[in-house]
């Protein structure tokens, strides 16, 4: 297979995650848009690192770097969001504009 | 006289020079301790149980120790020694602090050590409830200490601070009394004589120092001895300039008027003053230059003014003792008279001869002092017209007293009868020997001067101690502390002179001598006693005092009476000190005073002030121009502008802080977006 329908599928999960990022209006989804970016940047990290057979494999290495620091950022943001949502009983990010001029 | 009599000028027997070791090496600590001590003394000196006295009394004591030390050492093998440190490079010239120890430097060690030991221990009980006695202990050190760097020093800038200081310091002890406004005028008296006359001697020392190219005293008398033709030519004028400062010192006539007034001080004062710092202090230098003046290439012509000098202040001020009621007055001008001695035998070229008297003065005038100071403790009056009979009262006091006297009119055998004798020897083989008719009338005016030296300590010692008390109050003998110190000054006073025999010990001339290639030198010293001067020397001094018995002690009763008769025209002119004074303050104070201070009072306001006026005048309109033009329309406009765009700046761009996040992260996203197109574009 070539590297290159890989980048293609990156590419393409990475633009859904930063349409997801810059259009949604619920914060779970903006983060989930976030992990979409991730996993978007994983998969480059591993199809590389097949490609060009790292005999130290850092590819896939850094790749479990990514997931493991998705997941506790997934984590946090979804504890912020909670916190939130019992404060002002919305994660709508429309009306979370408090830090403005 | 004959041949055998006058056996002088033999060919000069060098002693064996050694370096002196590590006694000579560390003789830097001789002036440095007690100016330490000075110190201490100031800063702690009230907190100690006997409020700072027992730090001056030990540096006097390190000195002693150290200057006999030095003394007996040089006895047995000449020493010369001579170090320095480099403090300042100026140029080719150098700055350093310097300590010679040679026969010289060794006798004045000794003198100080000595006699300051004696003085410092009297001068406790003397100034015992005196309200400012630390500090006067302080001021004491520092004036011995001074005395110490000036005749350690090697060089010339050294012996300058040293002179210095030593008129500060007196300055500071003639005015300890200061509430006394007369005493404090004493004290300004003296510093501005000296003043006036160290002119002289920075000139000298200027004109010697630039010429040779170094301020060594080392190298300037090699240069002597070398013959330098540069130096020789203006060895003349350089010679007179630092005997001019030399005469301010010692007190020569004319600038002898700051001793006499200098007794405002108190006697502890005067006592040292007088035998071993300061006044010695001249004598002292041209000692130290003594070649410079002795080499007929050079200063030689000076020595004629230096004898013609001396020979006047010995006789003109020995004259005015005699008319002094206040007993320390007497002795002071005894004193300047002594320095005439000295002076006239270093003008005529008597090294040994000058500095012995010099050495046997100090004890004896030192131990006079102390003894006019615990009569006058005694009676709580200076003048001789409130004592009297005193010889009951003060058993000690009269015995040392009249111990000093004698030696000081040079009795046999005490010392000053072998030091004035040598003197006497030496101008009379001067007058035989280059020295001309001035030489021989110096000899007989010496003569008379040893005449009147007996004569007004006879009157001093029949007024104070024989006759009737004519004061008030209770005399009595001085607490041991202050007698003690007299009886060792007596001791010194009488065997003193033992020093210098001239035929059978001459340890004296051989001490002072341990300096190389002095040899070259015609130093006369009596090799055998010249007993037609000594015989005449002692017949004079004996009718002195036979005159003076016959005045003022034959009767008891009417000695008052004589005292208080006045010889018409010769008492009044002696009475005024020769109108000296008087002329100095007509010709001199008055006229700074009156019309050159208000000259220049007028300049100052008028001229000095004007000019400074119309500076600030123009500097205040400069100044208003430059704010209302350029610091208010020019700086401000600009800081105002600043301040005004950073704020409109700062009220648009807040508005881009929406607080939308997405918003945020598609700018973010934009900007990654264009760095990537134009990293595409510009690649």
């Amino acid at each position: 297979m070539l590297v290159s329908q890989f980048l293609v599928l990156a590419a393409l999960l990475f633009s859904i995650g930063v349409y997801g990022v810059l259009v949604r209006r619920n914060a779970v989804l903006v983060l989930l848009s976030i992990e979409l970016m991730l996993t978007a940047v994983s998969i480059n990290l591993v199809a590389f690192g097949a490609h060009l057979q790292d005999t130290l494999l850092s590819g896939q290495v850094f790749a479990l770097f990514v997931i493991t620091i998705a997941a506790a950022e997934v984590g946090i943001g979804l504890a912020i969001v909670v916190m939130i949502f019992r404060n002002r009983s919305s994660v709508n990010l429309d009306e979370l504009d408090l830090m403005r001029w | 006289m004959t041949a055998a009599m006058l056996a002088f000028a033999v060919p000069f027997r060098s002693p064996t020079l050694v370096d002196g070791g590590v006694l000579a090496q560390y003789a830097w600590l001789i002036p440095l301790v007690p100016l330490v001590l000075m110190f201490a003394i100031v800063f702690f000196g009230k907190r100690l149980p006997y409020r700072g006295w027992e730090l001056a009394e030990a540096s006097m004591l390190f000195v002693a120790i150290y200057g006999v030390a030095l003394f007996v050492m040089n006895a047995n093998e000449g020493i010369t020694h001579e170090g320095s440190i480099e403090i300042a490079r100026i140029g080719s010239y150098t700055i350093e602090w310097g300590w010679v120890v040679d026969g010289l430097s060794i006798m004045m060690y000794a003198v100080v050590g000595v006699v300051g030991l004696a003085v410092f221990t009297y001068a406790k009980g003397y100034m015992k409830g005196d309200p400012r006695y630390t500090w006067f202990f302080a001021a004491f050190t520092l004036f011995a200490g001074a005395m110490l760097v000036l005749v350690s020093s090697a060089n010339m800038i050294q012996l300058l601070v040293g002179w210095e200081l030593v008129g500060v310091a007196s300055y500071l002890l003639i005015g300890h009394y200061w509430e006394d406004h007369a005493n404090n005028a004493a004290a300004i008296k003296a510093f501005l004589t000296n003043k006036i006359a160290d002119v002289g001697l920075v000139i000298g020392v200027i004109i010697v120092g630039v010429t040779v190219g170094s301020f060594r005293f080392g190298d300037i008398l090699s240069a002597v001895f070398e013959g330098d033709s540069a130096l020789a030519q203006v060895a003349f004028w350089a010679g007179l300039a630092i005997f001019i400062g030399a005469m301010g010192k010692s007190a020569q006539f004319p600038f002898h008027v700051w001793l006499p007034d200098a007794m405002a001080g108190p006697t502890p004062v005067s006592s040292l003053m007088h035998a071993a710092t300061m006044v010695t202090a001249g004598v002292y230098l041209l000692g130290r230059m003594f070649p410079f003046y002795q080499s007929d290439l050079f200063a030689a012509d000076v020595k004629t003014w230096i004898i013609i000098i001396g020979s006047i202040t010995l006789f003109a001020m020995g004259l005015i003792a005699l008319v002094q009621d206040d007993l320390k007055r007497v002795l002071a001008y005894s004193t300047v008279s002594q320095l005439g001695y000295m002076t006239v035998a270093m003008g005529a070229g008597a090294y040994t001869a000058g500095l012995f008297h010099l050495f046997t003065h100090a004890f004896f005038k030192g131990l006079l002092f102390l003894c006019a100071g615990s009569v006058i403790h005694a009676v709580h009056s200076n003048n001789m017209s409130d004592m009297g009979g005193l010889r009951k009262a003060m058993p000690w006091t009269y015995r040392t007293f009249l111990a000093g006297s004698l030696a000081l009119a040079g009795i046999f055998p005490l010392a000053g009868f072998w030091s004035k004798d040598e003197i006497l020897a030496s101008i009379s083989y001067d007058a035989g020997h280059g020295g001309g008719a001035i030489a021989s009338v110096v000899l007989w005016i010496a003569i008379a001067g040893a005449f009147v030296t007996a004569f007004y300590m006879a009157r001093a010692v029949y007024l104070t101690f024989f006759g009737e008390y004519q004061g008030q109050a209770h005399p009595h003998e001085s607490p041991r502390v202050m007698t003690y110190p007299m009886i060792g000054l007596a001791g010194l006073s009488i065997v003193g002179g033992f020093a210098n025999i001239p035929g059978l010990f001459t340890g004296f001339t051989e001490w002072l001598a341990a300096r190389p290639s002095w040899e070259l030198l015609d130093l006369h010293h009596a090799e055998s006693l010249n007993f037609a001067v000594a015989a005449i020397g002692l017949g004079v001094a004996l009718a002195g005092i036979a005159a003076g018995t016959r005045l003022w002690r034959r009767d008891a009763a009417t000695q008052r009476e004589r005292d208080r008769f006045r010889v018409p025209v010769l008492y009044p002119v002696l009475e005024h000190k020769y109108f000296i004074d008087d002329l100095y303050r007509v010709a001199l104070t008055n006229p700074i005073k009156g019309p050159v201070a208000r000259f220049i009072d007028w300049t100052n306001t008028y001229v000095i002030d004007a000019v400074v006026n119309a500076f600030g005048a123009v500097a205040k309109g400069l100044a208003r121009v430059v704010y209302g033009g350029f610091d208010q329309r020019g700086i401000d406009l600009a800081v105002n502008a600043v301040a005004g765009g950073t704020n409109e700046a700062g009220e648009m761009l807040r508005r881009t802080t929406t607080g939308r996040v997405q918003q945020y992260a598609g700018a973010l996203f934009g900007g990654a977006v264009l760095l990537v197109v134009g990293l595409l574009i510009f690649t």
